[in-house]
């Protein structure tokens, strides 16, 4: 599958008239079995495609909501390999969503990227964006990826012009992710107008769907950019859900998923209701 | 520049994309490579600038101090019963320690590019320290950031940088160190990629960062060669610093790399011994990984997760080491040996008796070694270590560790 499983996904939200909603989890936040069960309700939840985080101690990237989540999941023994344990538990239920793992490249150089993207195939996984390899250093991993069908998904930024837009979407398969701020994860807020422009640049570029992520948080905003979008990704407006429920001593599996389901509807309705609604 | 001209030419690293061998690289991300790719560009251009090294060797002449001695440690050498003993005397520079030869570079290829606000990580503080202090000079504003373990132990240090003006940001997440404190600096770049110049003080980081902050740091080297050929009319038979992230070692060695009679030997922090977790010796206790923008021997457990190093020394308290140790420590041209908390404790203490020198905590490690080194030696052989840095900052340290009030 891999590939064109998420051809399939964006072909089918082509056709439905909508951008896509990709929700971001940790793998193991709260706990590993927690885990799997917001994986598993994520779908009916309404995420069209799913990005599952593998923690890392030092993610450089990352704003205090998701270095908190990873903190959460490494506490409770989480790990490459069980992450991909996690995915072909999700497989079980769901052939159809695209899964898409998101992390940094060390915890990939213990087995190495061969052996890692063969395990990850195996386990249903489609795609992978790591956010410490540029294209200046992917193509061993782009190697090994390309021989198992899975897609890997490339980050443009605010800093990326369109001399440097073609060194980016080179040997990239599936959509591009489109960081909408100069920022690490969770803090700045995208402008759904400084993103138009943007999308439509690497879209051109690529020939492929962009999702645009870095700085969604709520409803509105997740709308604004399912405008101009071919999907809208949130990741610390969830993670912060977990932590939120944690403190409250509620159903992490409910909130999340509750939160899941007012965003994807956002997005869904996004380009039929009226601006700013 | 940097032509591979023969197989043993290790002075010709990195290549044109940043690699000492399998090690180095630009693993940052996408929203950090046009200015990384800026800042070589920049970095190559000044170097090729006759102006920039004019500007900059009379800063290192009137502000920082250069050169520094080089000095026949008589006593020192008398005690071990081997090999003649030659310090490097860089923590006589301005800031007490050998980080300002690169913070100056660098500030001053930060002003050639434009960039008005100036960030840093710091362990130790020297590099704070130093970063802060060039910042005052030049009149740029300056956040350091530290992790808050280090605030904590190196108080001295943290006021140093507030009267310089520079803004202090503690650091709490992970082990709240050295590493924490890069992370932190480059959440911060990533965040004000218009404006901000990350001064890096290690020889780490992406490329062009360690081949940048080693050319800034040889003039260690270059100065030792020519100082130990006018006094003893050879080089030395061996060399050896203190390595953390490998600034000092690394500025030192280099141009003596094609040299090759000269043993080149860096000592790692072992913190309570090689057989415990607690240490900070990426080679020695470490393997092959990617953290900070490069390739290089990190401290990490079996799946990859980087792990908390500890030293007494906060500027070596870092699970990982520059790529170009990595690469010559491969091909074997460098020698990475340990030294414990309790036996760098022993050679501080011995220096500040025996030649009225306080070092610091991190050269003491370096020092630690040398009863051994001047031993396998013998009395005809010569060694340089280079002194990084002065001690004055460690007191407090080195008191609570023995057990003292001050």
């Amino acid at each position: 599958m891999s590939r064109a499983r998420i051809d399939a996904r964006f072909a089918r939200l082509r056709e439905e008239g909508r951008a896509g909603f990709i929700p971001y989890v940790m793998a193991g936040d709260p706990d590993p079995e927690t885990a799997l069960a917001i994986l598993k309700g994520l779908p009916a939840a309404g995420a069209d495609l799913i990005e599952v985080g593998f923690p890392f101690s030092d993610p450089l990237a990352e704003g205090p909501p998701i270095q908190r989540a990873a903190q959460r999941a490494l506490a409770r023994g989480m790990t490459l390999q069980k992450t991909l344990d996690l995915v072909a538990a999700f497989r079980r239920s769901d052939s159809e969503t695209p899964v898409i793992l998101m992390g940094y490249a060390n915890p990939l150089e213990t087995p190495g990227y061969v052996a890692f993207a063969r395990d990850a195939a195996a386990a249903g996984v489609d795609g992978l964006i790591v956010v410490d390899i540029p294209p200046e250093e992917a193509d061993p991993l782009a190697d090994a990826l390309d021989a198992q069908d899975l897609s890997l998904i490339r980050l443009a930024t605010p800093t990326t012009d369109d001399r440097r837009l073609p060194v980016v979407v080179r040997r990239t398969s599936g959509f591009v992710y489109y960081v909408s701020v100069a920022g690490v994860t969770g803090v700045k807020e995208a402008d759904a107008g400084a993103v138009a422009p943007n999308v439509a640049r690497v879209r051109a570029a690529s020939g492929l769907p962009v999702a645009v992520g870095f700085g969604v948080r709520t409803e509105a905003r997740a709308a604004e950019v399912a405008r101009v979008a071919d999907a809208v990704v949130v990741g610390s407006a969830l993670v912060d859900e977990v932590a939120a429920a944690l403190a409250a001593n509620e159903d992490v599996t409910d909130r999340v998923l509750t939160k899941v389901a007012g965003l994807a509807k956002s997005v869904r309705t996004a380009r039929t209701s009226s601006v700013g609604a | 520049m940097n032509q591979i001209t023969t197989p043993n030419d290790y002075s010709a690293y990195p290549d044109a994309s940043g690699r000492f061998g399998d090690y180095g690289g630009r693993y940052v991300p996408e929203t950090l490579m046009p200015l990384v790719h800026e800042l070589e560009a920049a970095f190559r251009l000044a170097m090729a600038d006759p102006a920039f090294h004019a500007e900059l060797d009379g800063y290192l002449k009137h502000y920082v101090g250069r050169p520094s001695p080089m000095y026949f440690a008589e006593r020192l050498t008398q005690k071990f019963g081997g090999a003649k003993i030659y310090l490097k005397r860089e923590e006589l520079n301005h800031t007490g320690a050998h980080k300002i030869n690169n913070c100056m570079g660098q500030i001053l290829l930060a002003m050639r590019m434009g960039k008005t606000r100036i960030i840093a990580e710091t362990g130790a503080g020297q590099h704070g320290v130093a970063t802060a202090t060039v910042c005052a000079r030049f009149g740029l504003p300056c956040v350091v950031y530290m992790g808050a373990v280090d605030v904590e132990r190196q108080k001295p240090n943290v006021f140093r940088m507030n009267l310089l003006g520079a803004r202090v940001e503690p650091v709490t997440s992970g082990s709240s160190t050295l590493k924490d404190a890069m992370n932190e600096a480059l959440r911060d770049w990533v965040t004000n990629v218009d404006d901000t110049y990350y001064l890096i003080g290690s020889a780490a980081g992406p490329h062009p960062y360690p081949e940048m902050v080693r050319e800034f740091q040889a003039v260690m080297g270059r100065e030792a060669r020519a100082q130990i050929l006018e006094a003893e009319g050879r080089l030395p038979d061996a060399v050896v610093a203190c390595v953390g992230g490998g600034s000092n070692a690394i500025g030192t060695f280099h141009p003596f790399l094609n040299d090759e009679g000269v043993r080149l030997i860096g000592v790692e922090a072992s913190g309570d011994g090689m057989d415990t977790k607690r240490h900070a010796a990426a080679i020695n206790g470490g393997r092959p990984g990617v953290l900070h923008g490069n390739r290089t021997y990190l401290i990490q457990d079996e799946v990859g997760q980087i792990t908390e190093a500890h030293s007494i020394s906060a500027g070596l308290d870092y699970p990982g080491i520059g790529p170009e140790h990595a690469f010559l420590h491969d091909v074997g041209r460098t020698e990475y040996l340990t030294c414990t908390d309790r036996e760098a404790l022993e050679a501080f203490r011995l220096c500040a008796e025996l030649e009225g020198i306080i070092p610091a905590l991190e050269t003491s490690h370096a020092l630690a070694r040398l009863p051994q080194i001047c031993a396998e030696l013998g009395p005809e052989g010569i060694v340089v270590v280079n002194l990084s840095g002065r001690g004055d900052k460690d007191v407090a340290t080195v008191a609570q560790a023995l057990g003292l009030s001050i």
